[in-house]
């Protein structure tokens, strides 16, 4: 496993639908990702983002449509074998019963691709990458929320992998870290040219990294396109997503 | 409802039998799980299987003695102790223990994604979860038993011994359990033992995987588990002793 055999893969939605009880909250979306492109899914939250991506990883299966990666669906045992898939999820759910070298290093050690003394090594190594070299004992409980998302990402740069999904990689950080998390991103595609699917609804990582963007609302895309197409959508609904600001009411004098 | 459960709960112990041959690549979370489990539970299997025995004994001893029956105090005590009681209450014991920190542990796993997480990379959570609980939980609970027989077995004997009304030394005591107890009616309770183990150990990883909802999930699953656990101990300890004694005849 090595940047030189890297292939990224291509993804395809098509009229996916999704329901939970009687609510519907994918309501038939189609998109394409192309190889190695960076696409970013954002939206209000509540929109249907998150369910959109694990179905893209194969932990949900869709009602009707189907997801395809390189041609096969998603949550068929054969992709998950053929193909390097990783996911940052929003919490970075590390496994807490793990310190941190154990949880970067848990892919190789569990499908015993490598030797522990060579994973020790990878494990120091990406968390190097990911600016926390030395952290490997420690364990997830006396980690920040920025240091679990970039032990996250150490964990899923592990895997080396084809398809990269990120959950809100920047919900709950500081400015300066979402600014780190941003540049990750990026370094990981010009280092893997991994395809990465990117759910956010912080709309600078979104034009900052993004090859296409795609506006998702209520379950419908509503509209995908270059940063720069996007910006000049007149939708009324992208316009008050992409132009809302906070301004504090005035007080009556 | 209770169908489906017990639907999902066979096709759990189905996958986790499928997953054996790759026990060695486990062996480390196997023994962890049993050290733990010996760990957590053997004091308490103790202290519990003393009790019993001497319970035991002050129920039946003073009948027993009135009706001149005192030579049989011995093996009335090593029977019921390996035959029934030792290998229920130690199971319900190890359900409450055992049982309700795996449902928590793999529960507080699924709330918080880390069983998703383990899926993104191709890690079965049934191999890497279920399958070393379960192997663990099979061996310890069989082995706390046979602590729990000798200590139940000297709980009867001290109390036969320091009771007045009994008054029936320690030798006479297990001369007759040795006379009475065979090494089949230990297997019998060993048997009953490894199954209620399986049920156990199943019923709280299916707890824990099927967890939703945050903390509220977490607790409805271990109490779920601990209830379900017991029930399942109960109904099975009918059947088994049921088919058993058939097998003995």
């Amino acid at each position: 496993m090595n940047a030189a055999n890297h292939q990224s893969v291509r993804v395809e939605v098509r009229s996916l639908r999704k329901s939970f009880g009687d609510q519907e909250v994918l309501h038939g979306v189609s998109f394409n990702v192309e190889p190695g492109e960076i696409f970013v899914l954002m939206g209000p939250s509540g929109s249907g983002k998150s369910v959109l991506l694990k179905h893209i990883i194969g932990l949900e299966e869709p009602d009707a449509g189907e997801i395809l990666i390189e041609g096969q669906p998603a949550h068929s045992a054969a992709v998950r074998d053929k193909f390097r898939m990783a996911m940052v999820f929003q919490s970075g759910a590390l496994l807490n019963s793990l310190t941190v070298g154990e949880n970067v290093g848990l892919y190789l050690a569990e499908h015993q691709l490598k030797s522990p003394a060579e994973i020790d090594r990878v494990v120091a190594e990406k968390l190097e990458l990911v600016g926390l070299k030395g952290a490997e004992q420690k364990i997830p409980g006396e980690l920040s929320g920025g240091m679990k998302k970039r032990v996250a990402i150490a964990r899923a740069l592990v895997i080396e992998p084809q398809l990269i999904l990120y959950d809100e990689p920047t919900s709950e950080l500081d400015p300066l870290m979402a600014i780190t998390i941003g540049e990750e991103i990026l370094s990981l595609k010009a280092r893997t040219r991994a395809t990465s699917i990117v759910v956010t609804h912080d709309r600078d990582l979104a034009f900052g990294v993004a090859d296409r963007v795609a506006l998702i609302a209520e379950g419908n895309i509503l509209l995908v396109g270059t940063p720069a197409e996007v910006k000049k959508s007149t939708h009324p609904l992208i316009q008050k997503f992409l132009t809302a600001d906070f301004k504090p009411k005035q007080e009556p004098t | 409802m209770i169908f489906r459960d017990l639907g999902q709960l066979l096709i759990l112990f189905w996958r986790t039998l499928q997953a054996l041959p790759l026990l060695w690549r486990h062996r480390r979370k196997v023994a962890e799980q049993f050290f733990e489990i010996g760990n957590a539970s053997l004091l308490m299997v103790c202290i519990l299987s003393l009790f019993i025995g001497g319970v035991l004994a002050l129920e039946t001893g003073p009948v027993m003695v009135e009706r001149g029956l005192s030579n049989f105090l011995g093996g009335i005590v090593g029977l019921a102790v390996c035959r029934q009681l030792a290998p229920a209450l130690m199971a319900v014991l190890i359900a409450g223990r055992i049982g309700s920190a795996m449902a928590a542990e793999i529960g507080s796993m699924a709330v918080y994604q880390e069983i998703d997480a383990l899926r993104t990379m191709n890690i079965n959570p049934t191999h890497y979860l279920v399958l070393p609980r379960l192997v663990a939980i099979s061996i310890a609970l069989p082995m706390l038993l046979i602590f729990a027989d000798l200590v139940g077995w000297l709980g009867g004997a001290m109390v036969c011994a320091t009771n007045q009304q009994i008054a029936i030394g320690f030798n006479s005591f297990f001369t007759n359990l040795r006379e009475v107890v065979e090494v089949q009616d230990i297997v019998h309770g060993l048997i009953k033992s490894f199954a209620f183990a399986i049920a156990i150990g199943t019923v709280s990883c299916h707890q824990g995987l099927k967890t939703i909802g945050g903390p509220r999930g977490i607790g409805r699953s271990v109490t779920k588990a601990v209830v379900n656990s017991i029930i399942m101990i109960l109904v099975l300890d009918y059947f088994l002793t049921h088919l058993l004694v058939q097998l003995e005849k």
